[in-house]
């Protein structure tokens, strides 16, 4: 009973916020709007004991992925009415990935009550010695270790080929040589000169 | 009457037990984070050849004890001002946003071999998630403020703990190869036999890294370009005042201890005792884990942040992030791949017998 409650509490505040993200006129508002989103879902998921996956939602894209998102965010001067120039040319493109999300839902949740899975309500109470993170490890690592590490390489390529394709070099630059600077001795930068206080008459 | 109690306190259900003991550490939390302000002044104040603050009594002695509710009666009567241009939601929101997680984190953390508020098996996990939302009270407060000085300070502040966050936890992945688990009270009992066999001996560069990264985590000196008063003036919680810049005191304070407690847990045993298993003072009550050994290590722990201020200068921007990105992360990763060698030949930590 009072797992179903809090469900509908998260679940409310969670379609209020993502409604937020895109209903907001301030891109700042938006980003925090997506944070409450996040941060509502985990603990959703909490509520179905899947606890490492909340907190790994978490983990990553609020206390990094948003933090950097936020960042840039904040540092742009986004003009709005810009923004919003091509809303109505684009909005079918819209409608059609929202119905597809929709429909993709739908046949998870059809498909789980044709496995007899009951749907309406929550996960089977789990054993209190049952670790989450300890059977996700094991089929990670184990059955779907090819898959991961394929997933992990694909990533990797990403971040080279994102450094790759924003690194310039521009002429003229001037850059601080670090090891230069560690490297240095007093004898670089000061001279001592041997002189007479004053001059001879 | 002892035993009246006992027994009043075993017939009252769970929730309320935890309930109590949530409200027994936070309120013994606060009293630690007031009498810390105190505790740096002084401390500063002798390694400065000064007395520190010594005017403020409680009930006409201990000269100086009464400083800090001196202080926080202060900071309660004045004014906050808000500015008249900035976002009246999020300027409120901010320091709230920063002080719950340096509260919420010490649900998983086991102050005794008997009492820790949740046994969470994610617990290391989810300190990690909690740390990380910190940064949140900063950056809002620094965008809600409506002033650029603030802005900058919250700029650095996120860069840095992005950049620090990383390193930290890869520190952290070295200790959960260590300990085989993610629950803290798991990870405090694979360290039982005295000081030898703590992870410091074995984890020593992840040690290093942990606690540098926590003294940037939670801006203090030499990390503390967020508030930078010799360039931004107080960085992001310049327009702040009153009680809302106390409460960014406070977490920054609470963050201090909490970062303590979780260098003493993960690598210096949590409470358990060092003389444990020694020939003579392992059977007295020195060899014994208690929540004293705690105490004493987290003591240890934020004295070292209080002489860090008093002694280093302040970190260049650019060196704080080429220290992040460029030393200490890598220092992590070869270590994880030193442990994976010691693993397979069963050195250290792995020696136990029942890692296998």
């Amino acid at each position: 009973m009072l797992i179903q409650i809090l469900f509908h509490v998260f679940a409310a505040i969670l379609v209020v916020s993502a409604i937020g993200v895109i209903t907001t006129r301030n891109p700042v508002f938006s980003a925090l709007a997506l944070v409450m989103c996040f941060v509502t879902s985990a603990a959703i998921w909490l509520l179905i004991e899947a606890e490492f996956l909340a907190v790994v939602l978490v983990l990553v894209y609020v206390g990094a992925v948003m933090v950097l998102f936020l960042f840039v965010v904040m540092m742009l001067d986004i003009d709005l009415a810009e923004l919003r120039q091509g809303f109505t040319r684009f909005a079918w493109l819209g409608w059609i990935t929202a119905l597809a999300v929709i429909i993709e839902i739908a046949g998870v949740v059809w498909a789980k009550g044709g496995l007899g899975v009951d749907v309406t309500r929550g996960a089977t109470p789990l054993p209190a010695d049952y670790s989450n993170t300890l059977e996700l490890g094991k089929l990670l690592y184990g059955r779907y270790a090819y898959p991961l590490e394929l997933a992990a390489m694909l990533l990797l390529v990403a971040i080279v080929a994102a450094i790759a394709l924003t690194m310039r070099h521009r002429a003229g630059l001037k850059k601080q040589d670090v090891d230069a600077q560690v490297a240095v001795r007093a004898a670089d930068r000061v001279r001592l000169v041997k002189m007479d206080p004053e001059k001879r008459p | 009457m002892l035993e009246k109690f006992n027994s009043l306190w075993d017939s009252l259900p769970s929730y309320v037990q935890s309930l109590v003991w949530i409200v027994i550490v936070t309120v013994v939390l606060i009293l630690c984070v007031a009498f810390l302000t105190l505790w740096e002044r002084k401390v500063i104040g002798w390694m400065q050849l000064r007395r520190g603050p010594n005017r403020v009594r409680i009930l006409g002695f201990l000269p100086g004890f009464g400083q800090p509710f001196a202080d926080v009666i202060k900071l309660l009567i004045k004014e906050v001002v808000i500015p008249a241009r900035a976002n009246k939601i999020l300027f409120r929101l901010a320091p709230m946003i920063a002080l719950i997680p340096a509260f919420a984190a010490w649900a998983v953390i086991p102050l005794s071999p008997q009492l820790v508020i949740s046994k969470a098996d994610a617990g290391l996990l989810y300190l990690l998630s909690l740390t990380s939302m910190g940064v949140y009270g900063v950056i809002i407060a620094g965008w809600a403020a409506n002033s650029k000085y603030a802005f900058l300070g919250a700029m650095r502040s996120a860069a840095q703990m992005v950049a620090y966050e990383i390193a930290m936890g890869f520190a952290l992945v070295g200790v959960l190869m260590a300990t085989g688990s993610m629950n803290l009270g798991k990870i405090v009992e694979s360290q039982a036999g005295g000081v030898g066999s703590w992870n410091w001996l074995w984890l020593f560069p992840l040690l290093a890294v942990y606690f540098i990264s926590g003294v940037a985590e939670t801006n203090r000196a030499p990390f503390d370009v967020a508030e930078g008063e010799s360039e931004i003036v107080a960085g992001f919680h310049v327009e702040y005042s009153g009680i809302a810049f106390a409460l960014f005191f406070l977490a920054e304070y609470a963050n201090m201890i909490l970062i303590s407690a979780l260098t003493a847990v993960f690598f210096f045993g949590g409470w358990q005792g060092p003389f444990e298993g020694w020939p003579v003072l392992g059977a007295t009550f020195l060899g014994a884990p208690s929540f004293a050994w705690l105490f004493l290590k987290v003591f240890c722990l934020v004295f070292l942040f209080l002489w860090f201020r008093a002694t280093f200068p302040r970190y260049r921007y650019d060196q704080i992030m080429r220290l992040g990105w460029k030393a200490l992360i890598p220092v992590t990763l070869v270590w994880i791949g030193v442990e994976m060698v010691m693993a397979i030949y069963r050195v250290g930590p792995w020696a136990r017998p029942w890692y296998h």
